[in-house]
């Protein structure tokens, strides 16, 4: 409510991360029970974190879920700033000076190395690199992929591989009514590629892959795609899983595999094909990727905990390109613990906590609470359950008044950083839009922090 | 095409896929909920955490509960959204079991 009296002990909270994550937790503060104010920080000038750069581009029904943010966003009680980085324009001791309580919603935003040679040589790289690229994200729009060669590997068998798959495979002209970037679909018209690789260390069984993103992996025009019948054949621990009516995805995969091992190879322009029960142990070539070392596994253990081990037995697969998309990791914050094997912010349900010692008024949410699982409305639980935490700790706490979003403009102000706020973000979104009528997109994004700025009549 | 809740939902109100929804497309009577197919986003994350299993993607649906595609707009359009868990039923729990879950 605009009415609200700020001199009193209206709650102040700085939510750090702008994606669904930090919007459902914004959302679930805004409904409790007592005045409260939050500041949304992130750190581009764009809001909506991963659905603006991490959805695909060919899923804009994902992207209506912005129309829900947007409706949080234009409550009066909520302020976005964007462009401002908390460790580089802010620290946690000055956000904690200035609000009552900090909401961490930064995302898993680094990936996990496959830690064997040859990962760093040209044309091997990360899921995140390629999907923020043609996603139009100012920290990858610069990279270069070569499309050049004719085969492609992604490591990994998630949403995100299945994401990169589609994008290499698809025609490119199923990609040009799109919000892809246009450096993107230039790239991707003159691209070679023919056969895509998915590699997974474990079976069919366990597979990441939500079945509707497996499905239509087997829909994209002109490609066939193709698995191995002798992988489909499951032990009794793979059956078990299956049948668990709990795990209802891996059935439907299993399903879609054989579908898939059905396939006859015909003559499509393009191939994908799923390989199971294989880690990669090197990459190949000496100046840039030439093949992949793949060593063979067999599943150990009971269901629902089988592991890969290592059989002995190796196979190369001679490709070009290679992508690993094999998790996600949080990026350590300046000045808070970090798991550095679960790439999380340690947490007891959202209170950020180390061995069992909480620290007071920070909270986590989102990836970088629970790690990268689950779909873009997992997160709306999740930060349902920190926002409870958070209220219920600060309604034991003394109430004290906090300066909010006055002292962090004062900050900003000494700091010279140029904070785009929600309206400054419309005027960038609507020049979007324009900038995509032309071509037939639903946009054409700016893809350079500084245009964006301009265009917020920043700068 | 949507998801639809189907008739595992009767009784129970576990309503833990209205808390992932993340565009609060349900909406429920006092014992069913109903997904408005105008508003879903096909995200998929209220699927798994239904404990008896009442949603399901249109495109990878049994055909006994293609009627469940027409009953849920119907029924989303004349009740009101719900945006949080709600309290179980008193009967959810025999339900579950009933259902064999």
């Amino acid at each position: 409510m605009a009415t609200t009296d700020h001199s009193d002990n209206t709650l102040k909270i700085a939510v750090v991360g702008s994606g669904p994550s930090g919007f459902y937790a914004a959302e679930a503060l805004l409904r409790a029970d007592l005045p409260v104010q939050v500041d949304m920080l992130e750190r581009l000038p764009t809001p909506f974190g991963l659905v603006r750069s991490g959805v695909a581009p060919d899923h804009p029904k994902l992207k209506e879920v912005i129309k829900v943010y947007d409706r949080i966003a234009r409550n009066p009680e909520f302020r976005f700033l964007g462009n401002v980085a908390l460790g580089e324009d802010l620290t946690v001791d000055e956000l904690q000076a200035n609000y009552h309580a900090i909401v961490l919603a930064c995302g898993a935003q680094s990936d996990r190395r496959m830690g064997i040679p040859g990962e760093d040589l040209p044309g091997s790289h990360t899921a995140t690199e390629f999907v923020g690229w043609f996603n139009g994200h100012p920290d990858y729009r610069d990279l270069a992929f070569d499309l050049d060669g004719e085969v492609a590997v992604i490591v990994g068998q998630g949403n995100v591989a299945a994401d990169v798959c589609r994008i290499l495979a698809k025609p490119v002209r199923e990609l040009r009514s799109t919000d892809i970037s246009e450096h993107a679909l230039e790239a991707l018209a003159q691209s070679r590629i023919r056969e895509i690789h998915i590699v997974g260390r474990r079976g069919p069984a366990q597979a990441r892959f939500t079945p509707r993103e497996l499905r239509e992996l087997g829909e994209i025009p002109d490609c066939v795609t193709l698995a191995n019948s002798d992988d489909l054949r499951l032990g009794p621990h793979c059956e078990t899983e299956i049948e668990d009516p709990q795990n209802g995805n891996a059935g439907k995969n299993c399903a879609l595999f054989r579908e898939f091992a059905a396939n006859q190879t015909g003559d499509a322009r393009t191939q994908v094909r799923f390989h199971f029960y294989r880690s990669p142990s090197e990459v190949l070539g000496s100046n840039r990727v030439t093949g992949l070392r793949l060593e063979r596994n067999r599943l150990d253990g009971p269901a629902f905990a089988q592991v890969a081990r290592p059989t002995g037995e190796t196979t190369t697969l001679d490709c070009d390109l290679l992508f690993r998309s094999i998790g996600y990791k949080g990026v350590p914050i300046p000045g808070l613990p970090f798991d550095d094997v679960r790439g999380i912010v340690p947490n007891q349900a959202g209170r950020v906590a180390v061995n069992d010692r909480t620290v007071p008024g920070v909270y986590v949410t989102g990836w970088l609470k629970r790690g990268p699982s689950g779909v873009i409305g997992t997160n709306r639980a999740d930060s349902v359950e920190t926002v409870k935490h958070l209220l219920s700790d600060l309604a034991d706490a003394p109430a004290t008044s906090k300066p909010g979003h006055q002292g962090l403009e004062e900050l900003l102000r000494q700091r010279r950083a140029e904070q785009v706020s929600y309206q400054q973000w419309l005027q960038i979104d609507e020049a979007e839009v324009m900038r995509g009528q032309p071509r037939g997109k639903p946009r054409e994004k700016f893809t350079r922090v500084r245009d964006m700025l301009a265009c917020a009549g920043r700068k | 095409m949507p998801h639809v809740v189907t008739d595992n939902c009767r009784l129970c109100r576990f309503t833990d896929c209205v808390e992932v929804c993340p565009v609060e497309c349900f909406h429920a009577d006092e014992e069913h909920t109903y997904i408005d197919p105008d508003v879903c986003i096909d995200c998929g994350a209220c699927i798994p955490v239904c404990p008896v299993r009442a949603i399901y993607d249109t495109e990878d649906m049994p055909d006994e509960f293609i009627p469940w595609i027409a009953i849920n707009a119907e029924r989303a359009a004349e009740l009101p959204v719900i945006s949080a868990k709600q309290p179980e039923l008193p009967t959810a729990a025999e339900r579950q079991r009933e259902l064999g879950f």
